[in-house]
This record gives C-alpha cells, structure tokens and sequence, in this order.
C-alpha cells in the first residue's frame, strides 16, 4: 500500500506528488502575486517571506520524493507509441530537474548580499554563492522563466495525463490517484 | 636688446597675474581611489533615515581659486551599481518602479553656474539627468579643502547636498507621505590634472 508496486504507484508517492503539484502551482501564484504589492500593503513583507519558507520545504519535499523514487520500483509504463513514451520520459526529467533549478535561482537572489535565508524564524540557510556582478537580477530573471517554463510543462503532462484517462482509457491517471487496480 | 628684455617682462607679468589661463585647474574625481561618494537617504516611513549609494560613477570638475565663479562640473552615474545595503531592494530599485536601470543605465549632472560665498561656501546650479528626466537642482557646497597629498598629487575636495522629489524624475511608487522627497549627499575630492 505504501511502497510502489510494478502495477501502480503507492501511497507515498502519490502523496508527495499531489504535495509537490500543489505547493508548485501555490508559490508560482504567490509569487507572481507578492511582486505587484505595494510598500503599504500588510503582506508586503508577508508573502516574501512565505515564498521563500515554503521554498525550502518543497526542496525537502522534492528530495525525499527522489530518495523515495530511488528505492522504489516503477509501475511499468502504460503501452502506447515509442516517440510518446520517450516524450513521457523527457517530460518527466523536465518536471524532476526544474523545481531545483527554480529553487537554486530564488535562493541566489535573496542570498546575493550573504544575507541568510530564514525560513519561518525556525532556522536559516546561510548564503554561499555571493557578490556576482548583478547576481539578483540575473537569478530573479532566471527564476522566473524557469518558474513559467515549470508550470507551462506541468499544465501539459496534466493535459497529457488527462489524454490518457480519457482518449486512451488507460490507467495511467488512476495510477496516480491511488487506485490499487489499473482499469482495463 | 631692448626689446627683447621688454618681451620677456610683459610675458613674465601675463603669467604671473594670469595663473588661471597659464594653468587650467582641471581636475579628475577621485573614484579610483574610492574619495569620492554619490550617497542619498529617504527616510523610512518616517521613523528612520535609509541611506544608499552609487558605487559606479566618474565625473571631472575646474576650479581656479582666483576665479572660483567659473568653477563647473560634471558627473555621470551608471545607476545599476545602486547600493543600499539589501540585495533584494537594490534589485527592487533598479527596476521600473524606480531607477529603471536596463531602460536608463546612465544618469548625468552638469553644471550650469558656481556661485561661491564668503564663508567657504556655494550655490551649485545644474541640471539632473534621472530616468531620461532632465531638470534644475541646486545644490549647497561647502569647500572642505585643498593642498598637496604625499604622492605628487595636488587635490580638492567638496560635499555638497540637495533634495528632490522623486515624482519630479517619474518615480510615482508611492513609499509614503514621509518618503517623497530624497536627499543626495555628495562628497567629491578630484585629483588636479597638472
């Protein structure tokens, strides 16, 4: 029930998914959102801060996801032609590598000054790479387009996902909605 | 004979009641050397000063103590080496809510008239160059002082101070009724060009 299986995927991993899609889809809004704040308004600090706190958590998030990943066998794919599989496997490093990269780039700007990176008060990440010529704009211009970049590939493997459940009448998508048995 | 030696008396007196034209005091502002400091401070929400600096700039002034109203100067800033201490306002103000660096990367100053007073002091007039926006500022000098460094160098130095309103220069962000006008702080040494 928790571990994946070669049929379907295990609770965990469908949880951390879930989490994961969320969280990803809550800082873009929120991030998008906190830059168009005026000095005066009360989550002008606020939601600076909660963008960055639960940006760390998703990275611990996305590690255990990977760790989990690693130890864990993965269902056998759903038939279908081999250019979209090999898409499916491209698609899903793409899903894998990006949420690092939009977070490595986020912690660039806020530590360029060597400034430490506090989440929630609990503890801080302290700053490492530094001082580069113009390093906060450059992050910020990465994490943006890595930012947008992530969501537009998201919203195509949920279309992909959807694709699936409803052209295909595989089970691809109830796989990662828990279902024990796949539909036939 | 006679007129040779009378030549070389009336050459000799031009020099010497004519220094400023024999010698134009020129000379390089010292950022090279890092004695020279373009800083402003607003205040914040009105409960505390917030002072900041361009790190990147050059500039060159002429001053000749014997005809100090002929004095003028010029600067020019790039404004993305703005520095306030805080990566991520700094890169809040270089973009288009204030400085709107990537559109103007340069902001200027050039004076129009240097009106010295007895008491070591001056009015600097000139025009600001900010965000594409040129207009007038006047700016308070105090002459702080001159002479020979121990390296063969002859320097001079100024601070001088003004204040604007940010609107006048397209910043329309609004940072409070405290926080409209900025004040500058410039603290200027320039190297003579001999």
């Amino acid at each position: 029930m928790w571990r994946n299986t070669e049929e379907t995927y295990g609770l965990i991993a469908v949880l951390l998914h879930w989490l994961v899609a969320a969280v990803v889809i809550g800082l873009f809004a929120l991030g998008l959102w906190m830059v168009e704040l005026t000095y005066y308004d009360t989550w002008y600090r606020r939601a600076p801060d909660l963008h960055k706190g639960v940006g760390v958590m998703l990275l611990l998030a996305l590690l255990l996801r990977v760790g989990w990943r690693l130890i864990n066998p993965m269902p056998r794919p759903e038939p279908g032609p081999p250019l979209e599989q090999r898409i499916a496997v491209l698609m899903h490093a793409l899903l894998y590598l990006l949420p690092f990269l939009v977070i490595a780039s986020g912690y660039l700007i806020s530590t360029a000054d060597g400034r430490p990176l506090d989440v929630f008060g609990l503890f801080s990440i302290p700053a490492t790479l530094t001082g580069l010529p113009s390093q906060a704009d450059l992050a910020g211009d990465i994490h943006l387009v890595l930012a947008i970049a992530l969501v537009s590939l998201a919203g195509v493997h949920a279309l992909a996902a959807l694709k699936h459940h409803f052209i295909d009448r595989d089970a691809t998508l109830l796989r990662m909605l828990g279902r024990r048995s796949a539909r036939s | 004979m006679m007129m040779r030696k009378r030549l070389t008396a009336l050459s000799l007196a031009a020099a010497l009641t004519l220094p400023g034209l024999a010698m134009a005091e020129d000379y390089v502002i010292d950022t090279e050397g890092g004695h020279a400091f373009i800083q402003f401070r607003i205040p914040h929400l009105g409960y505390s000063w917030l002072y900041g600096r361009f790190n990147d700039f050059s500039g060159r002034f002429s001053y000749d103590e014997d005809t100090p109203s002929e004095a003028n100067i010029e600067v020019t800033i790039k404004t993305a080496s703005v520095d306030s201490n805080h990566a991520e306002r700094d890169k809040h103000l270089r973009d288009k809510d204030f400085l709107d660096v990537s559109q103007y990367p340069e902001a200027t100053f050039k004076s129009t008239s240097f009106t010295p007073k007895d008491d070591g002091t001056a009015v600097l007039k000139g025009d600001l160059t900010l965000r594409g926006i040129t207009k007038p500022v006047t700016i308070a000098v105090t002459e702080i002082g001159a002479g020979q460094d121990s390296w063969g160098g002859y320097r001079r130095g100024f601070q001088g101070t003004t204040r604007f309103a940010l609107k006048d220069f397209g910043i329309e962000r609004n940072l409070g009724p405290a926080s409209r006008d900025v004040e500058m702080i410039l603290s200027i040494e320039g190297i003579r060009q001999d």
